[in-house]
């Protein structure tokens, strides 16, 4: 059975993550799962810098990124990933609370794999994290590694 | 060409040439008054100057009793070949002696009349006394053709007349055509700059003024028009832009009270819900049965918050995003729309009427909710119905718009609430009986006044509902 790579959750609350956390689990795919905790925390994680200078090499399967984060909001940090060599083909998960058309547009014009709003209802919303763990990080052949440039 | 349309420059010359004719005409008639009253009294004078010579000449032949030498004098009438005839009575009224060239048509009376002279038709006729120291020897009857006179100086002068007038209306065209631009060059050149002011839209032009008459006033005023123009326009695209730029902004910031509602508002409900869920799966067996209904509670009234920030978020945006106008086919709409609720009508006995619908200008993805509103509402308050009836129609309207209708056998309302019908969140039943936020007729609402178009309902409480909502035929400016 092949190691499982890891996800990266990029969320600022607290209790979603929890909440995510707790769907994930139900598949036992928890323990699969970085968390950053804004867009800074996410840059200085994927390029392993920081408080994160230490983590294992190698890039996650997929990023669920929050839009709404203090700091760097998730819209620049797609922008910056998805104009970046290195990121660039790393799959790009919008994990929002928005529904508004504007967000919609904007990432998928700066080139996310996916945008799924986060559900009122708690079982709605785990399901959705769990089909997205399930599918990102099983179900999916990720792209071809490509040198990252912290080795 | 009628009159109004006829070039101002012909109309001044035509009223020129008319004016001069006209007075021309009515001065020929004054001037032939007059001469024909100078004609009849100089005709009278000189008849009765004729009939004073003969009468003294013919003293000697009446007191003789001499016809012949009477004869011999009336016939010296000869000379005046407008005399038609004449005669001498005697003093007992019998004639005397007579002279007629071209008798018998001037007859020559029985006996003498009265004495003078006066005009008879077209004659001039009159009895002379012949007198002697006072004393009457008989009467002098003259007849002189005055009506042939008249006619031929009449005739006569005609060709003067018309000549004259031909000269007068010569010389009048000549004038006016160079009389006129004094009044039709300026109204030309008003009327230039006004046509050009309004093709151009420059409301910076002005006309030329020609002068301090009525036309010269007419101009300023007109220039001072296109100033007041020019500046109520700019004051009136200040406004706008104005207008326009706080609309803007109170538009950026609606977008942002929506955004931070759909981001901050259904987060914590989120949780709320979210941890009701976890706590159920880790220590529901321990609550009691109470506990787990007010877990249930909490979970539900957070989706039902959800719910409803949705829906006022689609009913802000519905009331802000741009309309995009195009054909709007209704009768595939209805189709499309009744196949959407499948999933609500397959466990349903529902009798569906579907009459012909035309197509609209209209916002598809707009109208598409009218349609989906209206017709989900019926299915939804027919659900105690079996059969259910919902009929969709169209009215004959007007030409301006039509009428579309929904009509259905449900469980309906009283009409002292309609009012209340298409307000934002409110509702005529309660949720356990029929689910729902109470949005969906407010956007209704909504889309059908941003079209154009007026909505109501009728009915009456289990007695079905009938939704009526009117569009424009033609593209109409949203009000």
């Amino acid at each position: 059975m092949k190691t499982l790579r890891r996800i990266l959750l990029v969320e600022d609350s607290l209790r979603d993550i929890d909440l995510t956390l707790a769907a994930l689990d139900e598949h036992h795919l928890a323990n699969v799962v970085d968390v950053a905790r804004d867009g800074v925390e996410a840059l200085d994680y994927l390029n392993r810098r920081g408080k994160f200078a230490d983590r294992e090499p190698g890039l996650p399967v997929v990023v669920f990124l929050d839009i709404k984060m203090p700091r760097l909001d998730g819209l620049e940090v797609l922008r910056q990933l998805k104009s970046d060599p290195v990121f660039k083909r790393l799959p790009v998960v919008m994990l929002t609370s928005s529904k508004e058309e504007p967000d919609l547009a904007g990432c998928y014009a700066l080139g996310a794999n996916a945008y799924v709003v986060k559900p009122v209802d708690f079982a709605q919303f785990a399901d959705s994290v769990k089909q997205l763990g399930l599918f990102w990080a099983v179900l999916n052949e990720p792209p071809p590694e490509s040198s990252p440039k912290a080795t | 060409m009628p009159l109004r349309n006829t070039p101002i420059r012909q109309k001044l010359m035509l009223i020129l040439l008319v004016t001069s004719a006209v007075v021309m005409l009515l001065m020929r008639g004054a001037f032939f008054a007059y001469e024909y009253v100078i004609f009849r009294q100089t005709t009278l004078r000189h008849l009765a100057t004729l009939g004073e010579i003969l009468a003294a000449n013919s003293t000697a032949a009446l007191a003789f009793e001499n016809p012949d030498d009477a004869a011999e004098i009336l016939s010296a009438l000869k000379a005046e070949r407008h005399v038609l005839a004449a005669a001498l009575f005697d003093r007992q009224g019998r004639v005397f002696a007579r002279y007629a060239p071209a008798a018998p048509a001037d007859p020559i009376p029985a006996s003498p009349g009265p004495d003078g002279y006066r005009f008879v038709g077209a004659h001039l006729v009159g009895f002379q006394a012949v007198m002697v120291q006072e004393r009457r020897l008989g009467t002098l009857f003259l007849r002189f053709d005055s009506g042939t006179i008249l006619r031929e100086f009449m005739w006569g002068s005609l060709p003067i007349v018309l000549g004259v007038m031909a000269l007068v209306l010569l010389a009048a065209y000549l004038l006016s055509r160079v009389l006129q631009r004094q009044i039709s060059t300026p109204i030309l050149a008003l009327a230039e700059s006004a046509r050009a002011v309004s093709e151009r839209r420059d409301y910076t032009a002005r006309a030329p003024a020609l002068g301090r008459d009525e036309l010269g006033l007419l101009t300023e005023a007109f220039n001072q028009m296109l100033g007041q123009i020019h500046d109520l326009t700019r004051d009136l695209e200040q406004r706008v832009a104005q207008r326009t730029t706080e609309l803007e902004a109170a538009n950026k910031e609606l977008e942002a009270f929506s955004y931070s509602v759909s981001h901050d508002l259904r987060a914590p409900l989120r949780h709320i819900d979210g941890f009701a869920g976890m706590l159920v799966k880790s220590d529901g067996a321990k609550l009691s049965t109470k506990g787990q209904g007010y877990l249930g509670h909490i979970s539900a009234s957070a989706k039902q918050m959800g719910a409803l920030i949705d829906d006022l978020l689609v009913f802000s945006r519905m009331g802000r995003t741009e309309m995009q106008f195009a054909s709007v086919d209704l009768q595939q709409l209805t189709e499309e729309t009744i196949k959407g609720l499948e999933l609500e009508t397959q466990q349903r006995n529902i009798r569906w009427k579907k009459g012909e619908l035309p197509v609209v200008p209209g916002d598809l993805p707009m109208l598409r909710q009218v349609f989906v509103n209206l017709l989900s509402n019926a299915v939804k308050y027919t659900r105690p119905r079996d059969p259910a009836e919902i009929e969709i129609g169209c009215q004959p309207g007007s030409p301006e718009e039509i009428v579309i209708f929904i009509r259905d056998n449900g469980v309906g309302f009283d009409m002292k609430y309609a009012t209340k019908l298409f307000g934002v969140f409110q509702r005529m039943h309660r949720s356990e009986d029929f689910e729902g936020t109470g949005i969906g007729l407010a956007n209704v609402r909504r889309i059908v006044l941003r079209h154009g178009g007026r909505i109501w309902a009728e009915s009456a409480p289990e007695a079905g509902a009938t939704f009526y909502f009117t569009l424009p035929r033609q593209r109409k400016s949203p009000s």
